[in-house]
């Protein structure tokens, strides 16, 4: 069997741009990775045809000189599996910038609340620190302080309100399902399927 | 009889499209036809069952066409055991996740989207099961991935997203691995169909052979959640609903694990990778039960059990002699259920404790005595006490491991006795914590509705300039967890109601599972003879052969 060299290179860099980008954060990013490397694929399985011959028709042609046609009705599943899975990768991605503002994929969330917490009330004791020392505690200096001071509570803040926003829904399978958004599950609260779920 | 062996995969398919098109307006005929469905399942499954061993394998080439270009279903003892099993394990988390419903629906939408996706996850599984070619193999796997990811992100909330997105990138890489070995296998072999490959493989040079052995076993590991492989599971498991991660767990690392048994057996004898996949499953008990024994959170706490019990299956497919491959066939037929079984119940603990959190947890045994029969007996069913089918398994596996007496299988023998008994300590911690001792003094009443007191982020107990007492800017120090209670980092806010008594379904639905785990026992009997003649069948190869070429 021979097979075409440009097929496997092609094949090789698809799969190796697909593979990086799939390492990456974002999910957008990863999205088109899967797409680039799945396209790769693809071609890595056309290429198990081996030489190009006559179109793969059943009448017209002598049927010993047609290509092997089961190597692309392979590829065509896999291009419509690879299309479901890039619509619902879509969603997800799409989702969870609704959700956090961002489409990265994140770490733990108590991980990364417990650093952003830790930076904070650093920042926030040398301030006060840096406060307490300064002599002259002008008007100028206070209201500075206090800007500052609000700043970093803002931070924490938007932070926790990113999170409960995300968090409103969940464990309870009913409700949730193709759930709307949470801000519509806190503005019925009479409703008993409330922000409690 | 040949006629019916596409039907498993048929049924649920063509069920999705006339639930959908009723989905919302109808939901009750919706709930009939998901059971209806199920229910007419699990019978095909067990008449396929029945038929195969009777009468040998059963196949169907749709269309007509002949292998290398048709479609070919097969349904041997192997796919009819892991059929019936599969199917009464949906029915039964169908039943509960239908009490859950109806227990907490309110008067509008019910679910329009579970029902579907559910059916789809059952016949994506049924036709892995009876699929006859790699490339169906990959078919079937995507149709129960697709139907996963909509399962495992329901709600789409932040949480579920997060581990959603971890579950659906590793699914994607391992079925991008599984394409490039068809398209390995395709290019080397010149077919994908089982039985032709079984012919045509040994005629291939032993590197080829090895790497296409090496990259299958790759991606059925990934989907099987062996150790190195399965830091994925623990992470995306637990944020799912109760009877979606129940189903999962039961099921789709199985899945993996009939493939493993499937192409090790008919597409590579001879075992050439035994003392590999032996140290893999060794890695896979150790490290499993001992996160189990770290975690406090009860769904986690299963998840990494659930590795854990991989390695028992693995084990038997790494010995490769026949008892080996029916003690692992045993083993895959009892886990499945007793696993779906502990998920489910860990269900019926958060709502009746409120959380799954071990620490806060309680007085359950006197609280509710038929929730701690209904954990009982599957967690020593899990553990392996002696006349529970998961002691006969395991006996099987440590049989065939003795009977062996390779180095490798008597350190297996030794590592799957320390992580049963390891198993029982986890199962003792649980039952300690969540059951038998007093409940904790925080512990929140029944029937109320628990949300995260989280706002310990913002603990001001200074008293800078801006915390000037009249103005509305006072410090306000952080809310004190009452006495016992620790604020739950892993409760991630879910809301939970707490009700006395669980809907009659929900617990019916679990009380099922449990007697089908004890039905193991009482027929272990019939089935360790039928287990071990399937392993019989797999080893000979040639049944399977003949059936599908010989014609």
């Amino acid at each position: 069997m021979t097979m075409s060299v440009s097929l496997l290179a092609t094949a090789a860099v698809l799969c190796a741009v697909g593979g990086l980008l799939m390492l990456t954060r974002p999910l957008t990013r990863i999205l088109l990775g899967a797409v680039i490397a799945g396209n790769g694929i693809n071609l890595l399985v056309l290429s198990s045809t081996g030489s190009a011959a006559a179109a793969p028709l059943l009448y017209g042609v002598p049927l010993g000189r047609v290509t092997d046609p089961l190597p692309q009705a392979i590829a065509l599943t896999a291009i419509v599996i690879t299309l479901a899975t890039t619509a619902f990768l879509l969603a997800m991605a799409y989702r969870s910038y609704q959700l956090t503002g961002t489409d990265e994929v994140h770490d733990d969330l108590e991980d990364r609340r417990i650093f952003l917490r830790a930076e904070v009330l650093g920042e926030r004791a040398e301030l006060r620190e840096e406060y307490r020392a300064g002599s002259g505690r002008s008007r100028q200096d206070r209201a500075r302080y206090r800007k500052e001071h609000r700043r970093l509570r803002a931070r924490l803040r938007a932070d926790r309100a990113l999170q409960a926003r995300g968090r409103d829904a969940g464990g309870n399978l009913w409700h949730d399902v193709l759930g709307a958004d949470p801000e519509d599950y806190v503005n019925d609260k009479d409703d008993d399927r409330g922000a409690a779920g | 009889m040949n006629a019916l062996v596409p039907l498993p995969v048929l049924l649920p398919l063509c069920a999705t499209g006339v639930s959908l098109a009723f989905g919302t307006r109808l939901a009750r005929f919706q709930r009939f036809i998901s059971v209806a469905v199920l229910s007419a399942v699990l019978c095909l499954s067990v008449m396929l069952m029945i038929a195969a061993d009777r009468q040998g394998p059963l196949s169907v080439h749709l269309g007509d066409f002949a292998p290398p270009l048709g479609i070919t279903l097969v349904a041997d003892r192997l796919s009819g055991l892991m059929l019936t099993v599969s199917s009464a394990v949906t029915l039964s988390v169908l039943v509960y996740s239908l009490g859950q419903g109806m227990a907490d629906r309110d008067k509008e939408t019910p679910v329009a989207v579970f029902h579907p996706a559910y059916l789809i996850l059952v016949a994506g599984v049924s036709l892995t099961f009876v699929a006859g070619d790699l490339v169906n193999l990959y078919v079937g796997f995507e149709i129960m991935l697709v139907a996963s990811f909509v399962l495992l992100t329901l709600g789409g909330t932040g949480p579920r997203i997060r581990a959603g997105s971890t579950y659906v990138i590793i699914s994607l890489f391992s079925s991008m691995l599984f394409l490039t070995a068809i398209a390995m296998t395709y290019a080397a072999a010149g077919t994908a169909n089982f039985a032709q490959l079984a012919v045509r493989l040994p005629d291939l040079p032993l590197g080829v052979q090895t790497l296409v052995q090496a990259l299958l076993l790759t991606v059925f590991a990934i989907k099987a959640a062996v150790f190195p492989l399965a830091a994925w599971l623990p992470d995306s498991y637990p944020t799912a609903p109760a009877p979606v991660t129940a189903v999962f767990a039961g099921l789709l690392t199985k899945v993996g694990i009939y493939c493993m048994l499937r192409t090790e057996t008919l597409l590579f004898p001879g075992n050439r990778l035994g003392d590999l996949l032996m140290a893999v499953a060794l890695a896979s008990m150790v490290v499993g039960i001992l996160g189990a024994v770290a975690q406090t959170d009860l769904k986690r706490l299963f998840s990494f059990t659930l590795i854990s019990h991989i390695g028992y299956m693995v084990f038997g497919i790494g010995l490769a002699t026949r008892e080996a491959y029916g003690g692992a066939i045993f083993y895959v037929a009892h886990h499945i259920t007793v696993q779906t079984t502990l998920f489910l119940v860990a269900g019926l603990i958060e709502r009746r404790g409120g959380t799954n959190e071990l620490t806060r947890l309680g007085g359950l045994a006197r609280a509710a005595p038929l929730l701690a029969v209904l954990f009982f007996v599957p967690a020593m069913n899990f553990a392996g006490i002696p006349p529970l089918s998961g002691f006969i398994g395991k006996l099987g596996l440590m049989r065939a491991g003795v009977a062996d007496g390779g180095v490798w299988a008597w350190v297996l023998v030794a590592g799957a006795t320390v992580t049963s008994l390891l198993t029982l300590y986890v199962m003792a911690k649980i039952w300690n914590l969540a059951f038998w001792r007093a409940e904790p003094p925080g512990q929140t009443a029944y029937g109320t509705v628990l949300e995260t007191a989280d706002d310990s982020d913002d603990d001001d107990a200074d008293t800078g300039p801006d915390r000037i007492p009249g103005t509305g800017d006072e410090g306000v120090g952080p809310p004190r967890p009452a006495a016992g209670q620790t604020v739950a980092s892993t409760l991630q806010g879910r809301a939970v109601t707490t009700t006395v008594r669980p809907p009659a379904a929900m617990t019916a639905a679990t009380a099922g599972a449990v007697a089908l785990g004890l039905a193991f026992t009482v027929l272990a009997g019939p089935l360790t003879a039928f287990t071990d003649r399937s392993a019989a069948e797999l080893i000979e190869r040639r049944p399977y052969v003949e059936e599908v070429l010989g014609r």
